[in-house]
């Protein structure tokens, strides 16, 4: 491996943190609007997301990267690797997230609601500042530790066409016949990447921990 | 419904993928409960370098991703001298990446057993593999039933990965079939409709050994 196989590790490695954030990006606020949908049982709606929920948290990213990839193109519209890889994570960390903020919700003390409203407040005044500022901090945790598995899970992206890390490495392997080698610092980015997001997580819960008075 | 037309009149090779999709996540879900088991010892152990070990072991598989391991596996078995088929390295790679994963369940779930209840067999005359094995395993695994539930739920994910290694697996029989005859959605379709057929299947199965686990209490 040369400096320059190197430098195409690391470019796979922005290529990976990139689209994961992208995915992320479209995947919690639709999550959360997937949830609040849930919350509020809105018919027919409510049931169509518990089942797009079920079936995408059942499907490996490597068969639903595959099917936007392939299947997409044959209904006559074109689509490229990039958005593919970002339509593909967003559509699995959305179900994910879903859960998630569906848990938080659903723990949200009732009372606190009633009291809201008895204060005149809208149900989108207070779901803006009574529920969200709360939902999101017990969230957060669930929420990195899904970034990180979407990071775990993106090199299926790879199989599409997207340069990442794991397809840095493919290259790389195939070229110099020593696959091991590549692979090794491949993997050494990816868990770099993780911990990083650990990292964050634990430095964000601390930072909004100081301000919150102890919980009783 | 023509590309299900096709995918149908291929439903053997469907099948087979299936088959194989079936037979290695069950193989690997075993195997990787029973060496998780034992690394499990290893985290709850009391000498330090031996506790340490495990829970870098452990770490570094939760850091990286299933696929980077498989690679690895594929590629490194045979630069050691040891020549797999590609079959039996997906397996391999399935095993040590999950048994991380079961090691830190089981962990979980025996950290939260009470103390007097490992004394009272003690008492008993139960120590080592036996107390292990009769006293602390079974609450353990049946307190961690849902969790296992979902791990056996992403080995199953974890399977599709090994498409890329040439394992003949469900999303590789679809793969297939859909560049022989161009079929994509049919085939990519059919494919989620029976993992998520597999993980119904799993999430069924933890219901029922739950309810079998409250009549037993």
């Amino acid at each position: 491996m040369t400096a320059a196989d190197l430098l195409s590790l690391l470019q796979g490695a922005a290529v990976t943190v990139a689209l994961s954030l992208a995915g992320i990006a479209v995947g919690v606020p639709l999550g959360l609007s997937f949830a609040l949908a849930r919350w509020a049982r809105i018919p027919v709606l409510s049931q169509l997301i518990a089942l797009y929920v079920s079936v995408l948290r059942a499907t490996p990213l490597v068969t639903l990267g595959l099917l936007i990839f392939f299947a997409i193109p044959s209904f006559g519209f074109d689509i490229d690797p990039i958005p593919a890889a970002i339509l593909t994570l967003a559509l699995n960390t959305t179900a994910f997230n879903c859960e998630i903020w569906r848990a938080g919700l659903i723990d949200f003390p009732r009372p606190q609601i009633e009291a809201a409203r008895a204060f005149g407040m809208s149900p989108s005044l207070a779901f803006r500042r009574i529920i969200l500022p709360q939902v999101w901090r017990t969230c957060l945790p669930g929420l990195v530790n899904e970034i990180t598995l979407l990071i775990k899970g993106s090199p299926a992206i790879a199989v599409v066409g997207v340069v990442d890390i794991t397809r840095a490495a493919v290259r790389i392997g195939a070229q110099t016949y020593e696959p091991l080698p590549p692979f090794l610092v491949a993997t050494a980015l990816y868990f770099v990447v993780v911990l990083v997001f650990v990292r964050i997580q634990r430095a964000v819960e601390a930072a909004t921990n100081e301000h919150l008075p102890r919980a009783a | 419904m023509h590309g299900f037309l096709i995918v149908w009149q291929n439903a053997g090779r469907m099948a087979d993928g299936l088959a194989n999709t079936v037979l290695l996540a069950t193989i690997g879900t075993a195997l990787s409960l029973i060496l998780g088991a034992l690394l499990a010892t290893g985290l709850m152990a009391k000498s330090g370098p031996l506790r340490f070990g495990a829970q870098w072991l452990v770490d570094s598989m939760r850091c990286i991703p299933f696929l980077l391991l498989a690679y690895i596996v594929y590629y490194g078995l045979p630069s050691i001298g040891v020549n797999f088929d590609n079959w039996t390295a997906g397996l391999c790679a399935i095993v040590i990446y999950n048994a991380a994963y079961m090691a830190e369940i089981v962990r979980g779930a025996w950290s939260g057993l009470p103390p007097d209840y490992i004394e009272a067999a003690l008492s008993f005359g139960f120590h080592g593999v036996s107390l292990y094995r009769r006293i602390v395993l079974p609450p353990v695994v049946l307190a961690a039933i849902p969790i296992i539930g979902n791990q056996v739920i992403q080995v199953i994910k974890d399977t599709a990965f090994l498409m890329i290694i040439a394992v003949p697996e469900l999303t590789h029989a679809a793969s297939a079939i859909q560049s022989k005859y161009y079929v994509p959605f049919a085939a990519f379709i059919v494919a989620v409709g029976l993992y998520w057929m597999l993980c119904g299947l799993v999430e069924g199965g933890v219901r029922w050994v739950e309810r079998r686990a409250e009549a037993r209490r």
